[in-house]
């Protein structure tokens, strides 16, 4: 179920928005005939009535999934691509649902017709993780046992949850092997996950700014955007739903103290630097001072929190801080990984602090330590955490020349 | 093909371990994999080369050989080779020093710098040399740390490192006549195969 009680986005401010890890940020303006989109898409929904067990030890009855496809799926079902998303992306990661959509889906610069994700190659599939806000079962849909929105009651969710349900969407379009699982952040964990839950169904793995597990900082921030979100008088411990209520000033805030660590001092410092919006310092004058990053940032928060479930915002953000990849292995990424069968590419970016190259690096060295084929670029870029989603030059070759060659491959296969 | 990666190959053990370092477009490494059935990984930090790598299905990871091999433990690769890059690094007999922990053995390859024709051109032009083979001028070299044969095997000597093999290797006519006779004049470059 859609947020369609919320009011209609309140109208952008004069300031560009900065895309952000937000679905709905990208700045582009293409229309959905441009060459390299593909196009008008449409979401579809499968539902599943065989119960899910979940990590937690709860059982979800039945739960819907809802996702797009782009390109087409070749006769022996080879060529399938899995797009996982970040803490707050979606299943719509290409093309337009309307000719007169403002943006084009949330990764539409890498996915398309000669783009890295070439969909003349691969038939690509982008799925709404269950718990999610647009459309797949979530804190937002309707608990059938109580025939009011689950919000706070929805089981908590980990990442290999949502593997388990993308598996299983598989399994309904046939898809026995992923030629590849893709996803960067917390979708570059999902992919993880894939490599270990499922090795025969992944081919290849491509982790984007991603880490085998968050640092004690990376859950500072995830708590205190939790905080901001409970702490609202609208919250209602989570039914505001059902109080008719939304703790929209909280959620702006966690998005606020989110997108703050998405992008780098650098790359704010050189788009806003301390230009002013209104007001002035001269001597004086006493009027109301506003600076354009305190402006852009209220407009980030705002417009998110008429997009996006704050009980689902807990939800992800509490999923990114359970993921430990190597948990069960005795913590020891090297174990983890002697199980996966599969190739990686992993990609990092130079001012990524929230997901710095660091943690690509560890992910890097314990697949090298397991003896499993990888490659590693650490991809010059001002863009903070938020490069995995933008355009850059050096990203976009590395990681269309690894997709390549996955596609080489697979046409050798056939032959 | 590079007469020093055919070299190379001919002391690499079939279906072993091995790690490049410097890797650049992955050419050893592509033919170490074809012919010898070695699975291994380069380390490179040039965009370019680890694009081609990738390219080429060559396992390439990002990584600044100054900063050591500290990610690798002890004997963790059959053989650790470095292809003309011993003279580009800050602390060339560390990383030596590295390479023989990691690797069982090591293969590394670098440019003479005691060749005839270097000491002619700085004896009686008083200049650093530039040449076809090493063709930047001293302020913007990426080569800061040139030896020549002998000081690479003094250096073997003073750390107690085993040379098992050494060939040397010359594209020239004279260099091929002469370079078996005085290597350290004669010889263009050198490959040192080592172990601990």
């Amino acid at each position: 179920m859609l947020l369609r009680h919320l009011p209609d986005a309140i109208q952008p401010t004069d300031i560009s928005a900065l895309p952000t890890e937000n679905p709905t940020a990208s700045r582009e303006t293409h229309s959905a005939t441009d060459v390299g989109s593909v196009g008008l898409v449409k979401p579809k929904s499968q539902h599943f009535s065989e119960p899910l067990e979940l990590a937690c030890g709860r059982i979800l009855q039945q739960y819907t999934l809802v996702y797009e496809t782009y390109g087409k799926l070749n006769t022996d079902k080879s060529n399938a691509v899995l797009i996982c998303h970040a803490l707050s992306g979606h299943h719509h990661a290409a093309g337009r649902h309307r000719d007169d959509d403002k943006r084009p889906g949330w990764w539409d610069h890498y996915i398309g017709p000669g783009k890295p994700i070439d969909t003349n190659q691969f038939f690509v599939v982008a799925v709404n993780n269950l718990g999610g806000c647009h459309g797949s079962t979530g804190p937002v849909s309707i608990n059938p046992d109580t025939g009011h929105a689950w919000g706070p009651d929805f089981p908590s969710l980990r990442v290999r949850d949502w593997v388990h349900s993308q598996a299983r969407l598989a399994d309904v379009l046939g898809i026995g092997q992923w030629a590849a699982v893709i996803g960067g952040s917390l979708g570059g964990m999902q992919a993880m996950r894939w490599s270990l839950e499922y090795p025969e169904r992944v081919s290849n793995c491509v982790v984007i700014a991603s880490a085998l597990k968050l640092s004690a900082q990376n859950i500072a921030f995830n708590e205190t955007a939790r905080q901001a979100i409970t702490s609202d008088p609208d919250f209602c411990d989570g039914r505001y739903l059902q109080a008719s209520k939304l703790p929209r000033r909280g959620l702006a805030v966690a998005r606020m103290i989110g997108h703050i660590t998405y992008l780098s001092d650098d790359g704010l410092g050189r788009k806003f630097g301390r230009e002013l919006r209104s007001g002035s310092f001269q001597r004086g004058t006493d009027e109301e001072i506003e600076f354009q990053i305190q402006s852009y940032l209220r407009y980030q928060g705002l417009s998110f929190s008429n997009i996006f479930d704050p009980n689902t915002y807990i939800l992800m953000t509490r999923a990114l801080d359970f993921f430990d990849l190597a948990r069960e292995y005795g913590d020891d990424p090297v174990a983890a990984f002697s199980h996966a069968r599969c190739r990686f590419l992993l990609l990092s970016f130079t001012s990524d602090w929230r997901f710095a190259p660091e943690r690509s690096k560890e992910i890097a060295d314990a697949l090298m330590h397991a003896n499993i084929p990888v490659s590693y670029a650490e991809i010059e870029s001002a863009m903070g955490h938020d490069a995995f989603l933008l355009p850059n030059a050096r990203y976009e070759g590395v990681f269309h020349a690894y997709m390549k060659r996955v596609a080489t491959e697979l046409a050798e296969e056939v032959r | 093909m590079r007469i020093d990666l055919d070299v190379i190959q001919n002391w690499i053990t079939p279906g072993s371990r091995v790690l490049d370092l410097g890797c650049g477009d992955g050419a050893l490494l592509h033919q170490l994999s074809q012919n010898k059935g070695v699975k291994g990984y380069g380390l490179e930090i040039d965009p370019e080369q680890i694009e081609r790598c990738v390219a080429r299905g060559i396992n390439v990871v990002e990584q600044n050989l100054n900063t050591g091999l500290g990610n690798f433990a002890d004997g963790s690769f059959d053989a650790v080779v470095m292809t003309q890059a011993l003279q580009t690094l800050s602390k060339p007999h560390l990383v030596v020093r590295e390479m023989l922990r990691v690797g069982r053995n090591c293969i590394i390859t670098f440019p003479n710098f005691g060749q005839w024709r270097a000491r002619w051109h700085l004896a009686f032009s008083g200049r650093m040399p530039v040449s076809d083979l090493l063709p930047y001028e001293w302020y913007s070299t990426p080569n800061i740390h040139f030896c020549t044969f002998r000081d690479f095997e003094v250096l073997c000597k003073e750390s107690s490192w085993t040379i098992l093999h050494r060939q040397v290797v010359s594209e020239s006519k004279l260099g091929v006549a002469l370079k078996d006779f005085l290597p350290n004049l004669f010889g263009e470059t050198a490959i040192y195969h080592l172990t601990r």
